[in-house]
């Protein structure tokens, strides 16, 4: 018999994430092609209120384990709670954000399993009940098709490639606890920073504007932030401009930064190279500022305006404000 | 460590559908393994001790060995094998088999391959050895017996304190790799390196087939300057439907 589809719903404070959400969507879906129920784990602090909230992203039962130790990701605590998950639900297929909490935790539960993960996966499918996942590799420079011959089959879900939706409004999941007993650990997770005061991260945003080489220096990102911050949305880097020193690596976009899907992908005085087209090619809509009209990037962005960034972007942010009617 | 093609090398798929060409391929060390070998040479450096860097990969993995011992490992071991297999469980499970042999207190790895961008290795091998594993940090800071490790994730970074032995995955950041001198390339062909044939478990991920992602539609430029900045927010509004 062919087990559940078990999520692991991944919160960040007392709500739960958008990747969390998009991959209980997507389970749902899974689940429904199975012709089985949906489990949703739920592991935080303060999430008790909100466990009803997974019912209308499609989960018919949520597995919730509350403490305040749990508030942020501890792989030794966070592994206990869903191998007892997974001894409980007996899942075919078990999936996660691909956060770096999810791609942490999922090779970690695949040992104890004796199971495999399909890493950062942007479409799956079934075949004979069993999970074949497309996945990036090379930075996306190629789409492997692959299939987990183990059960059950473990996939982590790229952020902002799924989405989430209210599939089943109003529905209440039936909520069950799982007593969590602290297991010993040598590993102390001791607190959280924030990065300046920055909300999103480049994965989860939906408008991302970035700065390469052309920006000239550290000084000028402001008038990218002005531009983001109009939009809603977050800053983003080159790798010339991170090993540069102008930008920290957690803005990079690119093979060995981030790579990224938003809705709006704007790119300021970037030129388009290899290393930074795969970090961002599969966002939804790309907008290239540059004063060269050969950069590569002309090639595949949506829309180009050739000119000076210093003055392009400034006028843009004026004219998203009007259009925001924050003017 | 592994070898993995340079990233700025063009990936051609054979006719098979299911494997990529490596003939012309230029190998590097995987990126993020740089950054790890970098802070096992610091750590050295600071501390005492020995880096011994295990490399699994086929035959002609010599050059990156090479580097990696002339970037300052004392020691390499060879774990020969052809298959480059796309389950990282298979690849975890050869490398405990042969890290359980070994004393060491810090493992460091690198956070994912460049070629697979699996991102799995690091922490199944440490659970197979039953040690902590810190993944994508950015800082290590070790002193008075203990760990004090900087994991980058969502909008900040979280602390993690942890004895030995220990492993970690490192993020770029992490720190930034020297070059090697060419006294110590020369150097580096005194230095060991056992080499065993390693036999990897079966593979419980199956490539079905491999593409190329599909081409974008191509775009317009929308003109010249500030000129054109009405016209784009109107494309993006009435045509994309992104704002």
């Amino acid at each position: 018999m062919t087990g559940e589809v078990l999520v692991l719903a991944e919160s960040s404070g007392p709500a739960f994430r958008k990747a969390a959400l998009e991959a209980v969507t997507e389970g749902r879906r899974l689940a429904d092609l199975l012709n089985v129920s949906e489990c949703a784990l739920a592991i935080g602090s303060g999430l008790k209120d909100r466990a009803n909230e997974l019912g209308k992203y499609g989960a018919d039962k949520v597995i919730l384990a509350e403490d305040p130790s749990l508030a942020l990701f501890h792989p030794d605590y966070y592994r206990q709670i869903a191998l007892e998950a997974i001894k409980r639900v007996n899942p075919s297929v078990v999936l996660a954000a691909a956060t770096s909490a999810g791609k942490d935790l999922a090779p970690r539960l695949a040992i104890h399993l004796g199971t495999a993960v399909a890493s950062e996966c942007t479409h799956l499918e079934l075949e004979n009940g069993k999970l074949v996942a497309t996945r990036p590799a090379y930075a996306g420079k190629v789409l492997l098709r692959v299939r987990v011959n183990s059960s059950p089959s473990i996939a982590t879900l790229r952020p902002n490639v799924f989405t989430a939706k209210e599939v089943v409004p109003g529905k209440k999941p039936t909520i069950e606890q799982i007593q969590f007993n602290r297991p010993d650990s040598r590993m102390i997770v001791k607190e959280f920073v924030t990065q300046g005061a920055r909300k999103l991260d480049l994965t989860e945003a939906s408008v991302i504007v970035s700065g390469g080489r052309g920006m000239g220096g550290p000084q000028n990102y402001k008038i990218l932030e002005e531009l983001a911050e109009v939009m809603g949305g977050v800053v983003g880097a080159s790798r010339a401009s991170v090993d540069a020193g102008w930008r920290p690596h957690s803005d990079q976009v690119g093979q060995t930064g981030r790579t990224v899907s938003p809705t709006l992908y704007i790119a300021a005085g970037i030129s388009g190279a290899i290393q930074h087209r795969v970090g961002m090619i599969n966002s939804k809509v790309i907008v290239a500022i540059n004063r060269d009209p050969e950069a590569p990037i002309f090639g595949f962005a949506d829309y180009g305006i050739v000119g000076d960034v210093f003055e392009v972007v400034p006028a843009l942010t004026r004219e998203m404000k009007a259009f925001y009617g924050k003017a | 460590m592994r070898r993995v093609p340079d990233t700025a090398a063009r990936i051609r798929i054979l006719a098979d559908g299911k494997s990529i060409d490596t003939r012309d391929t230029e190998f590097v060390i995987n990126p993020y393994e740089e950054y790890a070998l970098e802070q096992a040479v610091q750590l050295k450096e600071k501390h005492g001790g020995e880096v011994t860097v295990v490399i699994l990969g086929p035959e002609k993995s010599t050059q990156v060995i090479m580097k990696a011992l002339a970037l300052g490992a004392d020691k390499a071991v060879h774990l020969k094998s052809d298959k480059n297999p796309e389950d990282p469980g298979s690849i975890a499970r050869a490398l405990a088999n042969e890290l359980e042999g070994l004393e060491f207190d810090v493992l460091l790895f690198g956070k994912k391959g460049v070629d697979d961008d699996n991102q799995q290795v690091g922490q199944m091998v440490a659970e197979l050895l039953g040690i902590p594993c810190v993944t994508q940090i950015v800082k290590l800071d070790v002193s008075g017996g203990k760990a004090v490790a900087h994991r980058e994730v969502e909008g900040g970074s979280i602390t993690v304190e942890t004895t030995f032995p220990a492993a970690f995955t490192a993020e770029k950041d992490l720190t930034v790799p020297r070059y090697a001198s060419l006294r110590e390339l020369v150097a580096a062909r005194k230095k060991p390196i056992v080499v065993k044939d390693v036999q990897l478990p079966m593979s419980s991920i199956e490539i079905v087939s491999i593409q190329n992602p599909p081409p974008r539609p191509p775009g317009k430029i929308v003109g010249k300057g500030v000129d054109a900045v009405p016209t784009l927010v109107k494309l993006l509004h009435e045509e994309a439907k992104v704002i």
